[in-house]
């Protein structure tokens, strides 16, 4: 038993390795917003040039997250996809319009032209970003869903996961939901400025105006991330009481707890302390970078600091005996890492293959520094 | 249960409009990205600016193909949740690993080094650039291992137990999943068929720069002899492995088999149906004759199923009635349908005690109930069913994608020998307008090829999503058939708009080559091939000089 929990930890804590990195990434769909407000046609080439060459790493870093959680808590690959059956097509709907977009933009008889292909990435940019974050906020503010196993054996309606008649629109118009959708949105921009002024650090025009844009980004950024911390700290969230009878512990009894994430960060202070350095590091990169015109490494900072804080925030949306995906409709049916969670041999073997994370890191990182080294020259 | 059915009949098409979809570009990726592998190589060994020029030409049609074919298949992952939210739970913790796997070893790989390979002629040395090409392709390649894994234990499940405490499959050993017998013949089919296909395209290609008189003849030539070649390795391996696959197919899935032949009645000695018209009025439940028109061979369905032209092959109603006949002539009955969806209706009653035992914490009722559905399990999928006849697949779809991409195999093959006597010995025919033509009008026909495997694939394979233990109707998600119903159309028409935008564009690519190919005197593409044949630090340098300034 202890191995399984041991393994369930592993595999959340690795699922929310691959998001953190996805929304770091997410700086290219930031980058695709500015598309159409490039003053200069050069900027706008500079602009696809550095984003083109990177759009395949966020796109697969996706589809691996989606990946990771169906193999490891397919109880929620199974109720989130095919309940918020809305919220995702279309964030699947933006994916596929940026897919070719780079490709076709500004290939001769790409039949569409070229401010098409433009609109393609600034949808997906934009709505995309957007609905990730709405979609990860339903870790915290849950869903209107309920699981009962029992179904699989109902004739006319086999269906263990029974989602709310709206099949995700409730969610993706929840306000709190909206909120961190949109911190996210302005986050990726924010990003985005930050990879330019350090990608195209010679070109001083440039660079001037993605310091505007790290200032302006980033205000509307910080105040909605403030607020958003606000809520998530003070949200009364669901906790695990008892597990049920099953061997994952399903359906389970949950509690209210006022303030149930700001206890997790305090009971687990690694988290708390990740989360705080992180938001630092973002703040500290925004700042700087919008004000010394000397300093361009804000990138690094803010992708680091990003990365600690949707890390910390995977942290305690699952941890700490808190459900990952809370049922609005029928708490019992909530998903913990527990009861939602592949099978110990699945999740071993996974953990085996995980080993080449490292390399895949690392010939990526090998990758990209070649190209990026020779582009300098 | 008619809103369940058309929930279940509009996510069918939507999956099977995105796979299809998915599959016009998926086998052009698999195959096009071995060839420009191959023609860098030979780039890099002659430095012939003339096979750069080759490698980067199709290289370019790769990339538009690529794009299209990333966008339709990360749909298709996502829909196993969107769509099949059911069968997500009910086998996610066998199925999720090969896609998550596929992710993590093929999608990265192919992500990161297809980026050198479209932006890095001028970035990274020349052999780190062919290095990146040949990842690119066996990212590609591992891609369809790792997908055609998952697929192959939905047709024939191995390496999992059903657990009645948390009402589904677990898995037990991976290494059965990963060579599973059908996964290994899935795989090799599919991509030697990505092979043939690429073969044919770029063939179909040089031959309407032919049509259009371009006279180019290093380009026209080293490109035909390298697909020619490919494409008849890629050929010889497809006939293989597609024997491979029907032993299989015999062996896991015999009513598939059945509706691929339109065969109600086998028999020993079975004879194939070459060419047949399928009867529309014909079912398994009345006495019509199957066909309306056929040509048969004697013997050689027996012989294509088991090697033995002896062995019996059973019809439709023999597997649906359990009979079979034996070697001597003797008929001996197995279980019926209609015994398995009893059965079946057993194990779901003890599969409902379990739960209910449990919920009591009554562990000796639940042992009990367990002992029981372990016993009927197998027949578990038969206990969805209300008669023996739903059992039984679109016959006449099967029967017809099977036929169109057997007859179009055959022509294939003879295809590739011909394109073979063309290459290396009777280039001149390539003048011929019937031969120019035969290679234009091969092109859509190598891919109705290929779309008809997956076509017989898996509609043959219905109404299982797990062949015997899950029907395709009971693995659906709670959605409304009209939310479907309208993503259905959405992606319809994207795909088609998008679809349309890459020809256009492919058009437009190999429009300019042709341009440039006619505007080359043969006199200087003729010194350019004896250039190629250079040899020594002198081509090298003048090589260096000119390819890697692009």
């Amino acid at each position: 038993m202890e191995e399984l929990i041991n393994l369930q930890n592993y595999w959340w804590l690795l699922n929310g390795v691959l998001g953190a990195v996805l929304v770091v990434l997410l700086f290219v769909q930031g980058g695709q917003t500015y598309l159409f407000s490039q003053r200069e046609a050069s900027h706008k080439t500079m602009t696809v040039g550095m984003l083109g060459r990177k759009w395949e790493l966020t796109f697969t870093t996706l589809v691996v997250f989606g990946g990771a959680m169906f193999a490891s808590f397919p109880l929620f690959y199974s109720t989130s996809f095919g309940g918020a059956y809305w919220l995702w097509i279309l964030i699947l709907f933006s994916f596929v319009l940026q897919a070719v977009s780079y490709e076709f933009r500004s290939k001769p008889g790409n039949l569409l032209g070229q401010r098409t292909y433009d609109a393609f990435l600034f949808i997906n940019g934009s709505v995309g970003c957007m609905l990730l974050g709405v979609a990860v906020a339903m870790f915290f503010f849950g869903g209107r869903f309920t699981v009962t196993m029992g179904n699989m054996l109902t004739p006319g309606n086999p269906v263990i996961s029974q989602w709310a008649s709206s099949h995700g629109f409730e969610s993706i118009f929840d306000w709190r939901n909206l909120l961190l959708g949109f911190t996210v949105l302005f986050l990726a921009r924010s990003n985005a400025a930050l990879y330019f002024i350090h990608n195209e650090r010679q070109t001083a025009d440039f660079v001037a105006a993605n310091r505007h844009r790290v200032l302006v980004n980033g205000a509307i950024f910080t105040v909605l991330f403030l607020a958003f911390a606000a809520v998530l700290l003070t949200y009364t969230g669901l906790e695990t009481v008892t597990e049920g009878e099953r061997m994952f512990g399903f359906p389970g009894s949950f509690e209210s707890v006022a303030g149930k994430y700001l206890s997790n960060f305090l009971a687990m202070p690694w988290v708390l302390a990740a989360f705080i350095l992180g938001v630092a590091f973002v703040l500290y990169a925004l700042i700087r970078s919008a004000f010394d015109t000397r300093f361009y490494a804000g990138i690094w900072f803010s992708g680091i600091g990003t990365f600690l804080v949707v890390l910390a925030l995977f942290c305690v949306a699952g941890f700490n005996d808190t459900p990952f995906l809370p049922s609005l409709d029928d708490p019992a049916s909530s998903l913990t890492i527990r009861n939602a969670s592949s099978t110990p041999f699945t999740l071993r073997t996974m953990a085996y293959v995980s080993i080449v994370v490292p390399f895949v890191i690392a010939y990526i990182a090998y990758v990209w520094k070649q190209m990026e080294n020779k582009e300098r020259d | 249960m008619d809103e369940l059915m058309s929930v279940v009949d509009w996510s069918r098409y939507q999956f099977a409009l995105t796979a299809i979809y998915h599959w016009l570009f998926v086998p052009l990726t698999l195959g096009l990205s071995v060839m420009v592998a191959i023609m860098e190589s030979v780039y890099l060994r002659t430095r012939s600016e003339q096979w750069l020029r080759i490698t980067k030409f199709w290289m370019k049609l790769f990339g538009i193909n690529f794009a299209m074919g990333v966008a339709t298949g990360i749909i298709l992952e996502f829909e196993f949740g969107t769509n099949w939210s059911n069968y997500s739970w009910f086998v996610g913790d066998i199925f999720g690993a090969p896609l998550a796997i596929e992710g993590l070893f093929a999608f990265f790989l192919e992500a990161t080094f297809v980026a050198v390979m479209f932006f890095g002629w001028k970035r990274v040395k020349p052999g780190f650039h062919l290095a990146a090409t040949w990842l690119t392709a066996i990212g590609a390649t591992i891609s369809a291992a790792w997908i055609l894994i998952a697929n192959a234990w939905m047709q024939h499940p191995v390496g999992q137990d059903f657990d009645p405490a948390q009402m589904r499959n677990v898995m037990t050993s991976f290494s059965d999943v990963v060579f599973n017998p059908n996964a290994v013949s899935k795989f090799f089919h599919a991509v030697f068929s990505g092979w043939v296909l690429a073969s044919v395209f770029v063939i179909g290609i040089l031959c309407w720069f032919k049509l259009r008189k371009a006279e180019s003849g290093f380009f026209i030539t080293r490109s035909f002899k390298v697909a020619a070649v490919f494409g008849t390795a890629g050929m010889l391996l497809t006939l293989w492995s597609g024997d491979f696959e029907a032993r299989n197919v015999t062996k896991t899935q015999p009513m598939k088999l059945a509706a691929m032949e339109g065969l109600y009645r086998g028999n020993t000695q079975q004879s194939f149906t070459a060419i047949g018209i399928i009867n529309p009025d014909k079912r398994a439940d009345n006495d019509e004759d199957p066909y309306l028109f056929k040509i048969e061979v004697p013997g050689v369905l027996s012989l294509m199923a088991n090697h033995d032209m002896n062995s019996f092959v059973p019809g439709i109603n023999d597997i649906i009635e359990g009979k079979h006949i034996n070697p001597d002539g003797t008929v001996t009955y197995g279980p019926s349908y209609q015994d398995r969806i009893e059965s079946g209706r057993i194990a779901h009653r003890a599969l409902a005690d379990y739960d209910s035992a449990m919920a009591r914490g009554d562990k000796q009722a639940m042992a009990a109930a367990a002992d029981t559905l372990k016993a009927h399990y197998p027949d578990f999928g038969f206990g969805y069913l209300d008669s023996p006849y739903e059992a039984v697949p679109p016959v006449a779809t099967t029967f017809y994608s099977f036929h169109v991409m057997a007859l179009l195999g055959g022509y294939l093959l003879v295809f590739f020998l011909g394109a073979l006597l063309i290459g290396y010995r009777k280039p001149q025919w390539l003048n011929s307008r019937l031969v120019i033509w035969v290679g234009i009008i091969s092109v859509p026909l190598v891919w109705i090829c290929s779309e008809c495997g997956w076509i017989t694939a898996e509609v043959g394979r219905q109404p299982w999503i797990v062949q015997n233990a899950l029907p395709t109707k009971a693995a659906i998600s709670c959605i409304g058939a009209s939310s479907v119903k309208v993503t259905f159309w959405l992606f319809a028409a994207v795909f088609t708009i998008l679809l349309a935008a890459e020809a256009m564009i492919m058009t437009r690519s190999i429009r300019n080559q042709r341009k440039e190919l006619a505007a080359e005197p043969e006199a200087a593409a003729g010194k350019a091939e004896a250039k190629s044949d250079k040899t020594g630090a002198a081509a090298e340098a003048e090589a260096d000089k000119k390819g890697n300034n692009r």
